[in-house]
C-alpha cells in the first residue's frame, strides 16, 4: 500500500470544469509561473485549517484573474485593483466568512493601491497575497510599479528610468509604516528553502484569518520567465540577485495579537437602517392611495424652481414642497444643485409634481412656479419661465422685476415677516409657502384643493418636524403669516 | 526499523516542461524528455522513480497542481 505524501490538493477542483477548452487537469499559467507555487501553498494552508467551506477567495484582474477555475471555494471576481474594497465588503456582511485577497503587482500597486492601502490601514479582517514578478504578465510583460530600475520591459525598452518612472514600489514597507496590519512578510517562490519560507508565511497569514486577527500581507516575489524571457534557473537567479536588492525578503511584522481580538463589524439589519434614515410616517397623514388633487393645474407636470444662495434654505424650501406633493399622491422629483461650499454661493432645486411617471428631474425650460430669493438667481433662471408661470420673489432682496404680461408676479419680504412676526428667521420658507398657498389658492386651486393645501401643509410640517414638535407652532404661524402678505399686496 | 520508502510520479500530459523540477532535486532524479505531450510541451522524465527520498522539493516547485504527486509506501 501506497499513500500519497505530496499530491493534488483537495481544495482545487479534481477538473478544472470551469476552464474552457479540453485541458481540464492543468492551470492556464504559463510554465514556470509563480501563479501555480502560490495558488497550491494557499491551496494546502485553507485545507490545513479546514476553512474551504468558509472562504472568498477574491480573484483579481490579472493572470490570476480565472482563480475561480481553480479553487473549490467562494470565488468573487472583481474590477481591477477592487479586491480589498470587494473583500471589506464581504466580511462586513458575512463576519463568520474568511476573505482571501489575491492580487498581481498591477492590481495591487497600480490601479488598485488606495483600495489596499486603505484596507490594510483599517486593519480590515483579510489576509492578501500580493504577487510581484516585476512586470505586468498578462498583457505582455509592460513596465509595472515594481519593475526594478535599469529592467528593460515591453514600455521600458532602454530600461526603467527612475528620474521619470520612479523607483520600485515598497509594498511591504509602506503597509509595515501602518498601525493596524498584524502580519506582513515578503517572501520569494525560488529555491526550496524559500519556498518552505513562503509556505510557513502563508500558513501564518491563512492562520490569523482563521483566528480572526485582521489584516496580513504577503508579498510573493515570483517567476515570471516567460515575460522576463528566462529559463528556470535564471528567473530564479534574477529574483534571488536582483529583485531582492530593491525587495528584501524577510518578517517585517508579526505582531501577538489573541485569535478574534477584532470584533465582528456591527451590522445592523436593512429595516433598523431604513428607520433611521427613513423614520416612520407620523400618525394621521397622507391620504388614501385612490385620492388625486382635482384642480386643472394638477393635470399636467407642475414643474418648480426655487433658487437663492445656500444657506438660505433653498433646498429645504424645495423638499418641503416635495414632500407636501408625496403625502397628496404625486409622483415628486427634487433635485438639488449647489455650489461646494455650505454657506453662500448659488443654491437652488428642481421639483417636479405629476400623476405620471416623471422622465426626468432636470427642470431647464418651461417651469410653472419661479421662486427666486436673491437678484442673481433671478437673472438665472428667470428665462425659464413659461409666458404664463408663476414669480414668487424675495422683496428685500431686489426691486420689483419687470416680467413678461402674462406672468404673475408676487413680491415677499419672507425674512423680515419670519422675524418680527414669527421671531424666528429659520421660518422664512414656511412663509413662502404661505404665500404660495394663497396665490396658487386665489388663482388656480379649486375649492377642495384650496382647503386641503392648508392640511397638507399641516402634516408635511408635523411630519418633517417630529422630532423637533417645538418648531411646528412657528412654521404654521409663518405659513399664516405668509397667506396674510398677499391679502395685503 | 527500515527506512520509509518514496516513489515519485510525474503526470506526462499534465507538465508543461519548465523546468523547475529538475532544477532542485536532491538525487537528480528527474531530466528533461524528448517526447511532445498533448498539450505540446515537452514533459520532463523520471528516471529512477523509487530513488526518491519524499522531499517535496519538486511537488512545491511545481506550478500545476496534479503533475507531480510523491507517494509514500508502507
Amino acid at each position: 500500500m501506497s499513500k500519497v505524501k505530496f499530491g493534488r490538493s483537495p481544495v482545487f477542483f479534481d477538473t478544472f470544469e470551469r476552464r474552457p477548452g479540453p485541458i481540464k487537469k492543468n492551470m492556464h499559467y504559463c510554465p514556470g509561473c509563480g501563479h501555480g507555487i502560490l495558488h497550491k501553498l494557499i491551496a494546502e494552508a485553507i485545507d490545513h485549517y479546514g476553512i474551504k467551506e468558509n472562504t472568498y477567495f477574491i480573484a483579481p484582474v490579472g493572470c490570476a484573474v480565472f482563480a475561480y477555475y481553480y479553487f473549490n471555494c467562494g470565488s468573487i471576481s472583481v474590477p481591477h485593483g477592487r479586491a480589498p474594497a470587494v473583500g471589506t465588503g464581504a466580511g462586513r456582511a458575512e463576519p463568520e466568512k474568511f476573505v482571501i485577497s489575491y492580487q498581481g503587482d498591477g492590481d495591487l500597486a497600480a490601479i488598485g493601491f488606495n483600495e489596499f492601502i486603505q484596507a490594510a490601514n483599517r486593519g480590515e479582517r483579510m489576509s492578501v497575497f500580493f504577487v510581484n514578478n516585476s512586470n505586468y504578465g498578462m498583457t505582455g510583460g509592460q513596465m509595472a510599479p515594481t519593475t526594478l530600475p535599469g529592467q528593460k520591459t515591453m514600455t521600458s525598452p532602454y530600461g526603467r528610468n527612475v528620474k521619470t518612472d520612479g523607483y520600485p514600489m515598497p509594498v511591504c514597507e509602506i503597509v509595515n509604516s501602518l498601525k493596524a496590519p498584524i502580519y506582513v512578510e515578503r517572501v520569494a517562490l525560488t529555491t526550496p528553502a524559500r519556498i518552505a519560507a513562503a509556505r510557513r508565511a502563508v500558513f501564518k497569514a491563512v492562520e490569523n484569518l482563521k483566528d480572526r486577527k485582521g489584516f496580513s500581507l504577503v508579498e510573493v516575489l515570483s517567476p515570471c520567465p516567460v515575460n522576463l524571457k528566462m529559463n528556470a534557473a535564471a528567473v530564479n537567479d534574477f529574483i534571488e540577485n536582483k529583485m531582492t536588492e530593491y525587495f528584501p525578503i524577510g518578517k517585517f511584522r508579526d505582531l501577538e495579537v489573541p485569535a478574534g481580538e477584532l470584533p465582528p463589524p456591527v451590522i445592523r439589519e436593512p429595516e433598523a437602517v431604513r428607520e433611521v434614515l427613513f423614520p416612520k410616517k407620523t400618525e394621521g397623514v397622507g391620504v388614501d392611495s385612490a385620492f388625486r388633487n382635482t384642480s386643472e393645474i394638477f393635470r399636467n407636470e407642475l414643474r418648480v424652481r426655487v433658487s437663492g444662495f445656500g444657506g438660505q434654505g433653498i433646498l429645504s424650501l424645495g423638499l418641503m414642497l416635495a414632500n407636501m406633493g408625496r403625502l397628496r399622491n404625486f409622483n415628486v422629483s427634487w433635485m438639488p444643485s449647489y455650489g461646494p461650499e455650505q454657506r453662500g454661493g448659488a443654491a437652488s432645486c428642481a421639483v417636479i409634481f405629476s400623476h405620471e411617471a416623471i422622465p426626468s428631474p432636470m427642470v431647464e425650460r418651461d417651469c410653472d412656479l419661479l421662486i427666486a430669493m436673491t437678484q442673481t438667481a433671478l437673472d438665472k433662471f428667470r428665462h425659464q419661465l413659461k409666458s404664463d408661470g408663476i414669480l414668487i420673489y424675495d422683496r428685500s432682496a431686489m426691486e420689483r422685476p419687470q416680467m413678461e404680461p402674462g406672468q404673475l408676479v408676487v413680491g415677499v419680504d419672507a425674512l423680515a415677516i419670519a422675524n418680527e412676526k414669527v421671531g424666528n428667521s429659520k421660518c422664512a420658507n414656511s412663509v413662502v409657502i404661505g404665500v404660495l398657498a394663497k396665490v396658487l389658492g386665489e388663482r388656480y386651486l379649486n375649492a377642495a384643493d384650496r382647503e386641503d393645501f392648508d392640511r397638507v401643509f399641516h402634516e408635511a410640517v408635523t411630519e418633517n418636524f417630529s422630532d423637533k414638535p417645538k418648531v411646528i407652532p412657528a412654521n404654521l404661524l409663518a405659513y399664516e403669516e405668509g397667506k396674510k402678505v398677499v391679502e395685503e399686496l | 526499523m527500515a527506512a520509509k520508502k518514496f516513489s515519485i510520479r510525474i503526470s506526462s500530459d499534465e507538465c508543461k516542461g519548465c523546468g523547475r523540477c529538475l532544477l532542485v532535486c536532491p538525487k537528480s532524479l528527474i531530466s528533461t524528455g524528448t517526447a511532445i505531450n498533448r498539450q505540446g510541451y515537452v514533459a520532463v522524465v523520471v528516471n529512477h522513480p523509487d530513488g526518491c527520498i519524499g522531499c517535496g522539493s519538486c511537488f512545491y516547485q511545481c506550478p500545476e497542481p496534479g503533475a507531480i504527486t510523491i507517494f509514500e509506501e508502507d
